[in-house]
């Protein structure tokens, strides 16, 4: 008999529910920050893109021993997929206002963007000295001249070839001018080998070409001017563009490029390397353990080599420059302090040197780069040595959008499509969307 | 008490009810509203959270010119505010034009391909015969298959040195051998060949559920007055099939506007810019990969008017007679 007191309980109950939903709804959110509570305990959550081969174990011990020696700061460290991180997550963390305290950063654009939207805790007060040791190579992930991150490997970008193709073909030592690449790739040709895959499909290994061509007809200035004021003027993009058409015509890569990914699976172009499908493959310093990861074995192959991507003669460009990129780690403006202290040890030597080991990659601290085993890394790392300079990827230094309309207008070259001009065009206008 | 719950709703209850007490009435109305909100509360902040809200925004992003990660600040920026500079630019861009065209390219073959396939397997499928069962489940299997699954499978089947090349060189064609899906001329046509594939199955299904409902006796009245197997069909069974056929193409138009998972999964990204974007995967592929969510945002809004408009076309103009006294109850 008693509906109507039954329906008020259920009313009351159903609001208080929803009250309380909201209500810590507002308080979880505040405590994903990472500001720990009275009792001195201090979480620092920690995203990285160390998903696969030695990487996530090395970052989880890593985090275990900082714990041993900072009683009461607990790390949470997680690893996701590059692309995932990059894209998604970081981004929608940031503008959420729910970052985690230390993560990945990508120097160029995406960190202008981060910086002045006040995402980043500037890091040269906070920890000068490993700034200092990794020296240069920290230049990307500047900006004005602060600190915003720090890069904990840096590599550069080279041709990996495969040894026994090239002795198959006769010849004898990797080329070391332009006009010699020319050559081996005649010489693969004639003996009825691939002799270039690319991963043209995912549209960035494409357009690496181009900015090799770029790199070594631009002069410094020009360079300096299309990145600090998408200045893309100078008849160099035009030309590099135009030298990119002219190797086309030669038929370097393997059938079908266009739709050829980079990475995933045994008809991918590092699946054609590691398959002793084709002779050689333009990628960066990451692409032995990609390689290796293709194999039937899930070992490097013994026949992988490496050599820097030759200069070209009378170009305007440093012969010797190179293209290359790093990853690094930055940490959000609302981390607490021991966020500094974790980057810190990450980027001790101690560290470096264990990384290095590991062969995850070329470490950024120089005397870890001692601590490399992996003769390819070592290769690498002395084509880095002997490079003049270091220009970051194209796509990242000019930023996601303009490096968007950038790639698209090379790969639309690729497919036959499209002209020289047309790629400065989309630069342009990408640029003047911004 | 019995009326309190009346699912009928408070016309009914307070009608023929047997001479209810003016206040009881009123209490018992009052408990009803309270019910009825807190029943649909749940459901109605779902709704406008997560749909109404976000188609909202969209339509507000898509005004400014947004860095990738953009917080409520970037909206307050006048200098952010772009007017409708994000729709004009898409208007004016070439990849996205051709988007378009590809979209309707896709929703057009579909209606004229797999239609009359789908009708004509249906009208097979539908006369007695061994294995009939068997050959309907076989014949739905692609639709039953992940999005992904299908695509990455034709994906691999039609690489240059994959499973189609190899079959064609074996029996001797080898000169038809193609770069299906890395050949810019030809990709959107294998694009549809694989969508034609993976959603006749479904068509078939749908027809021939609309099939069972054609009376046998029309039929058989037709045969003793002397009409072929070809006239009772011409004239009798797809006429009505009609309600069937026409829901069925508004499921096919409304899927090939919103066409993206197959398209993102089975074409490399190089080649769908040039030649088999949709409107959908253009989106992401702006609004996502190169960080313009305002612009993103545009396209989005410019998809949803032309679902929209086909639809409400479609439907004042097609579907109306189906649809008499369902959803469109009381609109002339």
């Amino acid at each position: 008999m008693n509906r109507r007191s039954t329906m008020r309980l259920v009313t009351l109950t159903a609001a208080t529910g929803l009250a309380l939903a909201s209500l810590t709804a507002c308080s979880s959110g505040d405590g994903g920050g990472g500001e720990g509570g009275g009792d001195g305990e201090v979480t620092i959550t920690w995203w990285h893109n160390g998903t696969t081969g030695p990487l996530p174990q090395v970052w989880e011990e890593v985090a275990q021993e900082f714990e041993a020696d900072h009683p009461g700061v607990n790390v949470e460290q997680t690893g996701y997929q590059n692309e995932e991180l990059q894209r998604t997550l970081i981004p929608n963390a940031l503008a959420a206002g729910d970052p985690p305290d230390l993560f990945q950063v990508w120097p160029g654009g995406e960190l202008r963007d981060q910086v002045e939207n006040g995402y980043l805790m500037p890091l040269d007060d906070e920890i000068p000295d490993t700034i200092e040791s990794v020296g240069a190579a920290v230049n990307p992930w500047q900006v004005d001249g602060e600190t915003y991150a720090i890069p904990f490997t840096f590599g550069i970008e080279g041709f990996w070839y495969n040894t026994d193709l090239f002795e198959q073909a006769g010849i004898d030592a990797p080329p070391e001018t332009f006009d010699e690449l020319l050559d081996v790739v005649e010489q693969l040709k004639d003996a009825g080998i691939t002799p270039i895959a690319v991963g043209a499909g995912d549209k960035w290994p494409a357009a690496h070409w181009w900015y090799q061509f770029a790199l070594k007809s631009c002069s410094p200035e020009a360079l300096e001017a299309a990145e600090a004021e998408s200045d893309f003027s100078d008849d160099c993009w035009v030309e590099a563009g135009e030298q990119l058409e002219e190797f086309l015509a030669i038929e370097p890569f393997q059938e079908g490029f266009l739709g050829t990914p980079a990475q995933q699976g045994a008809g991918s172009s590092a699946g054609l390397i590691a398959n002793g499908q084709a002779a050689m493959e333009l990628m960066g310093h990451w692409n032995a353990g990609v390689i290796g990861g293709l194999t039937a074995d899930q070992q490097v192959p013994e026949f992988l080599g490496w050599f820097p991507f030759p200069g070209i003669e009378g170009a305007a460009g440093d012969p010797t420059a190179a293209l290359g990129g790093g990853d690094g780690y930055g940490c959000s403006s609302e981390a607490p302090p021991e966020c500094a202290e974790l980057l810190e040890y990450i980027m001790s030597e101690e560290v470096q040197a264990k990384f290095a080991a590991s062969g995850s990659g070329i470490p950024t601290v120089p005397a870890a780069t001692e601590s490399l085993e992996d003769e390819n890394l070592k290769a690498v790392a002395d084509g880095l040595a002997e490079a003049s300079f270091v220009q970051l990827w194209f796509d990242t230094a000019f930023g996601t959008t303009v490096g968007n309309a950038m790639n698209e207008g090379i790969t639309n070259l690729f497919g036959g499509s499209g002209s020289p001009e047309d790629i400065v065009t989309k630069m342009q206008d990408a640029a003047a969307t911004q | 008490m019995t009326t309190v719950l009346n699912p009928a709703g408070p016309a009914t209850s307070a009608g023929p009810a047997p001479a209810p007490g003016r206040s009881h009435r009123r209490s018992g109305s009052v408990r009803q509203r309270i019910e009825i909100a807190v029943l649909m509360t749940p459901a109605l902040v779902l709704f406008l959270g997560f749909v109404i809200l976000p188609v909202v925004l969209a339509a507000v992003y898509s005004l400014y010119n947004l860095p990738p990660a953009f917080r409520w600040e970037h909206l307050a920026d006048p200098e952010r505010f772009v007017g409708l500079a994000n729709y004009e630019r898409a208007f004016g861009t070439p990849e996205f034009v051709r988007a378009i065209g590809n979209n309707f390219f896709i929703l057009i073959a579909s209606l004229l391909v797999q239609g009359p396939l789908a009708i004509g397997i249906a009208l097979l499928l539908n006369r007695p015969m061994r294995g009939r069962s068997v050959l309907r489940l076989l014949i739905f299997v692609p639709y039953v298959l992940a999005e992904v699954i299908a695509g990455l499978s034709w994906k691999l089947l039609l690489q240059p040195q994959g499973g189609v090349n190899a079959a064609l060189e074996a029996i001797g064609l080898g000169e038809w051998r193609q770069n299906w899906l890395a050949d810019p001329d030809i990709a959107l046509w294998t694009l549809f060949f694989i969508l034609t594939w993976k959603y006749l199955g479904f068509a078939i299904i749908l027809m021939l559920a609309g099939l069972q409902g054609v009376p046998e006796e029309l039929a058989e009245a037709a045969a003793i007055d002397g009409a072929s197997w070809w006239q009772i069909q011409r004239h009798i069974t797809i006429p009505l099939l009609g309600p069937t056929i026409r829901i069925w193409a508004f499921l096919s138009m409304i899927g090939a506007l919103q066409l993206f998972d197959m398209v993102w999964v089975t074409v490399a990204p190089t080649v769908r810019s040039m030649s088999t974007e949709t409107m959908a995967t253009y989106m992401v592929q702006q609004g996502q990969f190169a960080g313009q969510p305002g612009y993103g945002s545009a396209i989005a809004v410019i998809l949803f008017f032309i679902s929209l408009i086909v639809a409400l076309v479609y439907q004042r103009f097609a579907l109306r007679r189906d649809l008499a006294g369902a959803i469109t109850r009381g609109v002339r």
